[in-house]
């Protein structure tokens, strides 16, 4: 019996030695904000591709307000609003905007939410760079290749575009619980979610990566951040969206001209939350600074105006989503969206 | 009468094939070797460098040379001891009411299949259960003691089991003497059965550990965070712990953060081989004390 007490004894001591070791992070951070007296805790989940702007938001934010306790989760898109929708969490993060059914479920729960864009995210089309036929596709070329119907019929590049060569087509694409997949089938196919179903797909980027840089005859698609992570394995492919072949970049996107497969990220925030005076703070926060964390960790910011604008939503608590709670939608610069909503909210008072 | 067959040329058949098995089966082996080394070998390399003070004493941080594992790592050590608070006395008791005192009828034959069968049980499986009754049933949140519950209940079967194994070698004999001197069940049980099974049930309970620490899934589907800024410091705390940490540190795009991964990785196998060995030594220190 006697070893029995000592192993406790050891994770005991174990234990003490981690938190003496947390102690001094925690001092820092209190060294410095002194003038901080906000306290509390925010609880964000939601998508992974919010995540990391989320995580640089807490972060940072926890500097200037170190007695507040943030944590963030990542349930996914779906996954978030199903929390939200609960109401078991402040704010989710979401890659698209919320759905009908998401609302609807909402509503039932009495929740109220205020949609607060927070960055760009660009889609990169990609393929192997010894592909040496291929430099830009077209909407209508990338539908024929991942349309339903293209099932075990579009498996080669001469079948994409005539002079094309005579080569296999590989594919890879984000797997189906992914709000990636959600734009990219809403975007190419017309159809949220509308997708062939043989090609790698994966919840993990780096797979897709690794796989089209492998296969010569590979196409693939991810968030514009993979590929600039690894422009040596990869070739960027241009998108034609009827005004002629369109890299995606900082410029491209937030000029508008990358379309359709730039998307807004969103963060949904609970109206009953906001009360509180560390939330109301947190998405201050959030505002005032998502634009240059989110170019930090690979995105791109949103147009100060749109921040302007949606600060005077979240300051007159306008309620629900901008986008109609339909889901993924292509082509919609945010500050016409958003300038829209703020006229007839004036028009109707 | 029994003849023995001795014909030259089977004998050189059968040691031929006896040859060729050998050498699959040690082909085998190597391969599996060969995989595991290169992966380990991989690993280390890639995180070997951000295994530095820091990386222990840090927080989450979107900048991946400043992120660290503590709130993760603290997250596993509670977790891990909040789950052995639970699982133990509940497993190993059950072991013992179910191999000793509990009459065999179709009462224990149901929960014994249901128990074997519950092994076998995908751990996402156990996340929804304790997602519904543990978080929102019984309004745990997405806490720690939530987590240790859920995880209790995937460890459980594995602890029963594998208790139950133990007493079972446990010699008849030995119940005998101890109930012909006069002891109770219960005496018999306490000072006698259990002190000869304890290195197989000890054994059997840090494996059963082992993987509750390597566990990512249920705890992602309970509610383990990603980013957390403070150590847990009650039982209704948030948590994450380094599985989590690790699953999140791998699907970033900049590979900084997939060396923080590997270093993650590197703590995490040195925990379980840390627990592994404590396993072995227990089971070695108990054999040895008992003089059967």
């Amino acid at each position: 019996m006697k070893s029995r007490y000592g192993w406790i004894g050891l994770s005991c001591a174990a234990i003490l030695v981690f938190t003496a070791c947390g102690k001094p992070a925690s001092k820092g951070n209190e060294a410095s904000a002194a003038a901080s007296t906000l306290s509390g805790k925010i609880t964000i989940d939601g998508s992974s591709t919010v995540l990391p702007i989320s995580e640089a938001l807490a972060e940072e934010f926890q500097k200037q307000h170190p007695q507040v306790e943030v944590t963030v989760g990542r349930s996914g898109t779906g996954g978030g609003f199903k929390k939200f929708a609960n109401g078991e969490i402040d704010i989710t993060g979401a890659s698209r905007p919320i759905r009908e059914e998401e609302d609807a479920q909402c509503k039932k729960n009495g929740i109220e939410y205020i949609e607060i864009p927070i960055a760009y995210d660009a889609m990169a089309v990609v393929v192997n760079p010894q592909n040496t036929w291929c430099d830009t596709l077209t909407v209508a070329e990338l539908k024929k290749i991942w349309e339903p119907a293209a099932q075990g019929k579009i498996t080669n590049w001469s079948q994409v575009r005539p002079g094309f060569p005579n080569e296999r087509l590989v594919l890879f694409g984000a797997g189906t619980d992914s709000g990636t997949f959600d734009y990219f089938t809403a975007a190419i196919v017309g159809k949220e979610k509308a997708s062939r179903g043989d090609y790698t797909a994966s919840e993990d980027d780096d797979i897709l990566v690794q796989g089209v840089a492998r296969n010569k005859g590979a196409l693939g698609y991810f968030g514009l951040a993979y590929y600039e992570n690894n422009q040596d394995k990869l070739k960027l492919v241009a998108i034609d969206n009827g005004n002629g072949p369109v890299k995606p970049s900082r410029e491209t996107v937030l000029d508008g001209t990358y379309q359709p497969l730039a998307r807004p990220l969103f963060l949904y925030v609970n109206v009953k939350a906001l009360e509180r005076p560390e939330v109301a703070e947190f998405i201050k926060f959030a505002l005032a600074h998502a634009g240059k964390l989110a170019e930090e960790v690979g995105y791109v910011g949103l147009p100060e105006q749109v921040y302007e604008l949606v600060s005077h939503r979240v300051e007159r608590r306008i309620t629900g989503s901008a986008f109609g709670a339909h889901g993924s939608q292509t082509g919609v610069k945010l500050e016409d969206l958003y300038k829209i909503e703020e006229a007839s909210e004036k028009g109707a008072e | 009468m029994i003849q023995v067959v001795s014909r030259p040329e089977w004998r050189a058949r059968e040691y031929r094939r006896e040859q060729i098995f050998q050498l699959v089966g040690a082909l085998i082996v190597l391969f599996a070797l060969t995989t595991l080394v290169v992966l380990l070998t991989k690993i280390l390399l890639d995180g070997f460098a951000r295994l530095n003070p820091e990386f222990f004493t840090s927080f989450p941080s979107r900048r991946a040379s400043q992120a660290g594992v503590l709130p993760a790592l603290v997250g596993s050590a509670y977790l891990l001891l909040l789950t052995a608070a639970i699982a133990i006395p509940v497993g190993v008791g059950a072991a013992i009411y179910l191999e000793e005192f509990a009459k065999r009828n179709w009462f224990t034959r149901v929960v014994e299949i249901n128990i074997t069968n519950l092994a076998g049980v995908p751990s996402v499986i156990y996340g929804l259960l304790g997602l519904q009754v543990f978080v929102r049933t019984l309004h745990m949140e997405r806490s720690l003691l939530a987590g240790a519950c859920t995880m209790a209940l995937l460890a459980l079967p594995v602890i029963i089991t594998a208790a139950r194994e133990g007493l079972r070698t446990v010699p008849k004999s030995l119940r005998y003497g101890s109930l012909a001197l006069g002891a109770t069940q219960w005496q018999t049980v306490r000072y006698t059965v259990l002190p000869v099974a304890m290195p197989s049930i000890l054994t059997g309970v840090i494996l059963a550990l082992s993987r509750v620490v390597g566990e990512t899934a249920p705890l992602l589907v309970v509610g383990a965070v990603v980013y957390i800024s403070k150590l847990p410091d009650s039982l209704f705390s948030s948590f994450t712990v380094l599985p989590v940490q690790i699953y999140n540190w791998t699907t970033r795009p900049q590979h900084a953060f997939q060396e923080n991964a590997a270093a993650g990785i590197i703590v995490l196998l040195a925990l379980l081989l840390t627990m592994n060995a404590l396993a072995i030594y227990l089971r070695n220190r108990y054999q040895k004390r008992l003089p059967i």
